[in-house]
C-alpha cells in the first residue's frame, strides 16, 4: 500500500462545514442552545476518523506490543510503530526513532528535566524560561533546580504579549544550561520566533526545548527548520486522544540520556547484578503504553496533515482577527495578548465582571470557554489580572461561533452593567 | 436560562457590586485568608470576638460574584451572633448549596444562594468565605484553599 498523496488545500477551499460534520460531539445542544465550542486550547474535540481508529484497534486487533509472537501482538506492534512514523512525519523529524511516546507534553518536559538536565546541573546554574510559560514548562525545571541549588529565570514579555528578545538575550549566560520556551502561548496566542531564539541560544552553546502543546494544532511544525533540540507535544490538542504525548529529540541527545522511569519494555537485559537498557526511544517508554491512544494519535496527525496545516492556520488566523475586532467593540472589555503574530487564542477581561462569572453566563448560552489562570499564574501576575476568560479556536470553528460569543458577552455586560 | 437567573439573583448582583462589610478590622481577634486556586479568588476574613460573640465581621479581597456576594451576606448574617452559631449555620448553608430539596429553615437572606446547587463547579466559590471564617476561628494561619 502506498502512502496517500497529500496536497495542501488553499485557504479559500477550506470547507468548515465539511470539517464540522466529522465531529459528532459538536452536534448537540447545551442548556437548549447550540454548542459553541471555543475551548480547543484546553483540549480539542475528536474527528470520527480518530474515534474509529481507537475503536478499530480495540475491536479488531488489540494486544500488548513488542511482547508477543502471536498475530494480534504483531498487528498492534505494527500499528503502534506506524503511528511513530506518522508522528515523526508530522513534525518533520529526521527519524521515527527520535519520537518517544509519553503521556503528555508535561511528561515529555519532566523526562528532559530528569534525564537530560539533571545529570549536568550544578549550583547557580540557570534554566531560562519566559514569563508566558504554562506551569508545565516551569515546575519540572524548578523541581530539579531545587535539588542542585540551580534556579529558573524568566525572560520578560512586553505589554502586547510578545517575547522581549533583547531581554531574553541578556539573560543567556555561561550559567544557562537550557532555554525552555513555548511555541505558542496558551493564554496570549503569541507565536514565538523559535528559529531566532534557537540561533541566539545556540550561539552561546545552550540547547533549546520547545513546548509545542499549542504549536502543533495551529502551525506546520518542522523541527529541523526550527533548529531546536527538543520539541514536546500532546495528542489531545491536535484532535487525538487524551493521555498521549510525544517528545522529539535529536538522536544523539537521546542516545546520551539515561532512563527516566524503569520498568518493562525499556530494558535489554535484567539481572540482580545489573541491568542494561534498550536504545531510544524504547529506553524512555517503560511500561505498557496507551496502545490504542498512540494509534489514535497517528490517525489524528494524518487527518490534520491531510487537511493542511497552512489551510488550518489561515482559517484560524481569519477567525482570530475577526474575534479580536468583534470583542474590541464591547464596552469595558480588554484583550490580553495583542501580538502581531498570533495563533487561535483570544484572552480577555471585562470591567467589573470576574472571568468565572463570564464563563458561567456564556455556558448558559451554550458557549464553552475557559476561565481562570490557565496554568500560567506568573503571566497573570505580569498582566496584573487574577484570571482571564479565553476563547480558543479549532478547525471546526466558524465566524458564527464568534458572533455567538459576542452576543453572549453582550448579555454578560447587560447583567453586570 | 432560569437556572442562570436563579444563580445571579438581583440580591447577589447587588452584593457583588456593593459588598457589605468590605473592609479591614484592625485589630481583629481572628483573621484568615481563603484562596480558590481554580479561579484565583482570594479573600481575607476579619473577626472581632468578645465574650463568645462576634462583635464585628468583615472581609476584603477579590473574587467572582458568587464568592463576593456570599462573603458579604455571611458577614451580615453573623455579625452580633454567638460564635457557637457559626458551625450549625455553615452546615445548613452547605446543605443549601449542595443538596436538592427545600431550603433549610433559619438561613434568612443566605437562601438567595440556593441557585448554586445547579452549578457544582461554583460551590467552592459560595463556601470560600465560610472556610476562611472557620480557619480564622480555629486560629489557622496558613491560607485555606478550597482545592
Amino acid at each position: 500500500m502506498s502512502a496517500p498523496i497529500v496536497t495542501p488545500v488553499p485557504a479559500a477551499a477550506f470547507d468548515v462545514e465539511a470539517v464540522r460534520a466529522q465531529f459528532p460531539v459538536l452536534a448537540q445542544q447545551i442548556r437548549g442552545k447550540h454548542l459553541v465550542y471555543l475551548d480547543s486550547g484546553a483540549s480539542a474535540q475528536k474527528p470520527e476518523v480518530v474515534v474509529q481508529a481507537v475503536a478499530d484497534c480495540y475491536r479488531g486487533y488489540y494486544s500488548n506490543i513488542h511482547r508477543g509472537v502471536h498475530a494480534l501482538s504483531e498487528r498492534s506492534t505494527t500499528a503502534f510503530e506506524r503511528a511513530r512514523e506518522q508522528v515523526a512525519r508530522f513534525v518533520n523529524a529526521p527519524s521515527p526513532r527520535e519520537i518517544v511516546f509519553l503521556r503528555s507534553t508535561t511528561e515529555a518536559i519532566n523526562l528532559v528535566a530528569n534525564s537530560f538536565l539533571e545529570p549536568q546541573l550544578g549550583p547557580d546554574d540557570e534554566i531560562l524560561v519566559t514569563e508566558m510559560e504554562h506551569h508545565s514548562n516551569i515546575v519540572p525545571w524548578q523541581l530539579v533546580a531545587d535539588r542542585y541549588g540551580a534556579k529558573v529565570v524568566a525572560a520578560p514579555v512586553t505589554d502586547r504579549g510578545e517575547l522581549d528578545l533583547d531581554g531574553l538575550t541578556r539573560l543567556i549566560s555561561g550559567r544557562t544550561k537550557l532555554v525552555a520556551v513555548t511555541h505558542v502561548s496558551n493564554v496570549l496566542g503569541t507565536i514565538n520566533p523559535i528559529a531566532d531564539i534557537v540561533r541566539l541560544a545556540h550561539a552561546q552553546g545552550v540547547p533549546v526545548l520547545v513546548d509545542g502543546a499549542q504549536g502543533v494544532p495551529h502551525l506546520a511544525v518542522d523541527v529541523q527548520a526550527l533548529g531546536c533540540d527538543f520539541y514536546a507535544f500532546s495528542a489531545h490538542k491536535v484532535y487525538g486522544p487524551s493521555g498521549v504525548g510525544a517528545l522529539w529529540a535529536r538522536a544523539e541527545l537521546l542516545a546520551a540520556m539515561p532512563p527516566y522511569q524503569g520498568g518493562g519494555g525499556m530494558i535489554r537485559r535484567v539481572s540482580f547484578s545489573g541491568t542494561t537498557f534498550a536504545d531510544p526511544p524504547e529506553r524512555f517508554e517503560a511500561g505498557t503504553p496507551d496502545v490504542a491512544g498512540v494509534i489514535g494519535f497517528g490517525a489524528a496527525v494524518e487527518w490534520t496533515r491531510a487537511l493542511g496545516l497552512d489551510a488550518i492556520a489561515a482559517h484560524e488566523h481569519e477567525l482570530t482577527q475577526y474575534a479580536m475586532a468583534r470583542l474590541a467593540d464591547i464596552p469595558g472589555l480588554r484583550l490580553i495578548g495583542t501580538a502581531a503574530d498570533k495563533a487561535g487564542v483570544v484572552s480577555f477581561v471585562m470591567d467589573g465582571v470576574h472571568p468565572h462569572d463570564i464563563g458561567t453566563i456564556l455556558d448558559g448560552e451554550g458557549v464553552a470557554v475557559r476561565v481562570g489562570h490557565h496554568c500560567a499564574q506568573p503571566l497573570m501576575e505580569r498582566f496584573a489580572v487574577p484570571a482571564t476568560a479565553r476563547a480558543s479556536f479549532g478547525v471546526y470553528n466558524t465566524s458564527a461561533d464568534v458572533d455567538a460569543l459576542a452576543a453572549a458577552l453582550d448579555k454578560v455586560r447587560h447583567w453586570f452593567g | 436560562m432560569s437556572d442562570l437567573r436563579e444563580l445571579y439573583q438581583e440580591v447577589i448582583l447587588d452584593h457583588n457590586k456593593r459588598p457589605r462589610n468590605f473592609r479591614v478590622i484592625d485589630p481583629a481577634s481572628h483573621h484568615a485568608e481563603g484562596f480558590n486556586p481554580l479561579c484565583g479568588d482570594r479573600l481575607t476574613v476579619f473577626i472581632d470576638v468578645a465574650d463568645g460573640v462576634i462583635r464585628d465581621l468583615a472581609f476584603q479581597g477579590q473574587g467572582c460574584a458568587i464568592s463576593t456576594a456570599s462573603a458579604s451576606l455571611m458577614t451580615e448574617a453573623l455579625k452580633g451572633r454567638p460564635v457557637a452559631e457559626v458551625e450549625p449555620l455553615f452546615a445548613k448553608f452547605h446543605d443549601l448549596v449542595t443538596t436538592d430539596g427545600p431550603t433549610p429553615p433559619g438561613l434568612g437572606k443566605l437562601g438567595v444562594l440556593a441557585g448554586v446547587r445547579e452549578f457544582p463547579s461554583r460551590v467552592k466559590c459560595a463556601t470560600l468565605a465560610w472556610h476562611a471564617l472557620k480557619a480564622a476561628l480555629d486560629h489557622r494561619s496558613a491560607p485555606v484553599a478550597t482545592e
